[in-house]
């Protein structure tokens, strides 16, 4: 693992925590929405926070992108944990909402659990073995 | 009804999320190290390989669905809850998913760290 790939990781953290808090502002703004109103799920966008959440979105989703070219869905998952503690923290202070004791005792579970599983190898040592698609294999060989 | 509204759009994001996670997670896999394609060939290279992979295209509506279903939830249920339930659910049925349909190997790590997400998950429901 380099340095920029920790990077990489980081930043589907921090892109989805902040993307999701800014969605989350933006939908409070509208309500409830309705299950004979879906259609109004399509004209949210055009929210300015929402517009926001998704430019985020969209930032957090090229790293992942990035993260899952080279590391396995289990590691790149858990890796990226600590976009839930961000969210709590974002949902505690910015947009005050009430977190109970068990709350925050189940996202320090979430956490640690998830932590654990990030100790391990990034790749399957297996998909070198005969398991890598043969695009990757034809790669390989060229380098 | 808001309860029941909100933990239909959690499941609906855990479904649709974790299908595509798994195909953006294999497509991804066909493409390879995007870092070692982006210094090698340049971005319009490594873009060009993504768009010609059709898995990407699957997983990106089954991501679609789970972000409307994001949406929706929000409008519900609060942030502290739909956002961590969600995620770490998906989490749980990721484990499962990648090592059925991406053959990871996921040992007893992994395991035990499913198990405490969804230890904490619980918790969250209260």
């Amino acid at each position: 693992m380099t340095f920029q790939k920790y990077l990489v990781l980081a930043g589907v953290a921090l892109f989805s925590s902040a993307g999701d808090s800014l969605l989350a502002r933006g939908m409070k703004d509208l309500g409830g929405v309705s299950l004979h109103h879906l259609s109004s799920l399509i004209f949210a966008i055009l929210d300015p926070w929402v517009t926001c959440g998704i430019l985020l979105l969209l930032a957090f989703f090229a790293s992942y992108m990035s993260a899952l070219s080279w590391a396995d869905l289990t590691y790149v998952l858990p890796a990226s944990s600590l976009g839930y503690v961000l969210v709590a923290l974002a949902a505690r202070f910015a947009f005050h909402e009430a977190i109970s004791p068990a709350r925050w005792l189940g996202i320090a579970l979430i956490t640690a659990g998830v932590g654990f599983v990030a100790v391990g190898p990034s790749l399957t040592p297996s998909r070198k073995h005969g398991n890598v698609p043969a695009k990757v294999i034809s790669q390989e060989a060229q380098s | 009804m808001k309860e029941v509204y909100t933990w239909a759009a959690i499941a609906m994001i855990v479904a649709a999320s974790t299908t595509g996670d798994v195909l953006l997670s294999h497509a991804m896999k066909e493409v390879g190290d995007v870092g070692e394609l982006w210094k090698r060939h340049g971005l319009l290279k490594v873009v060009g390989r993504v768009l010609a992979t059709p898995t990407f295209f699957l997983g990106l509506l089954a991501m679609a669905v789970a972000f409307y279903s994001l949406l929706f939830g929000l409008s519900w249920g609060d942030l502290s809850l739909v956002v961590p339930a969600s995620a770490s659910l998906t989490f749980v049925a990721n484990a499962f998913a990648a090592r059925i349909f991406l053959h990871e190997r996921v040992g007893r790590r992994r395991l035990l760290a499913a198990l405490l997400v969804a230890g904490g998950v619980a918790l969250m429901a209260i």
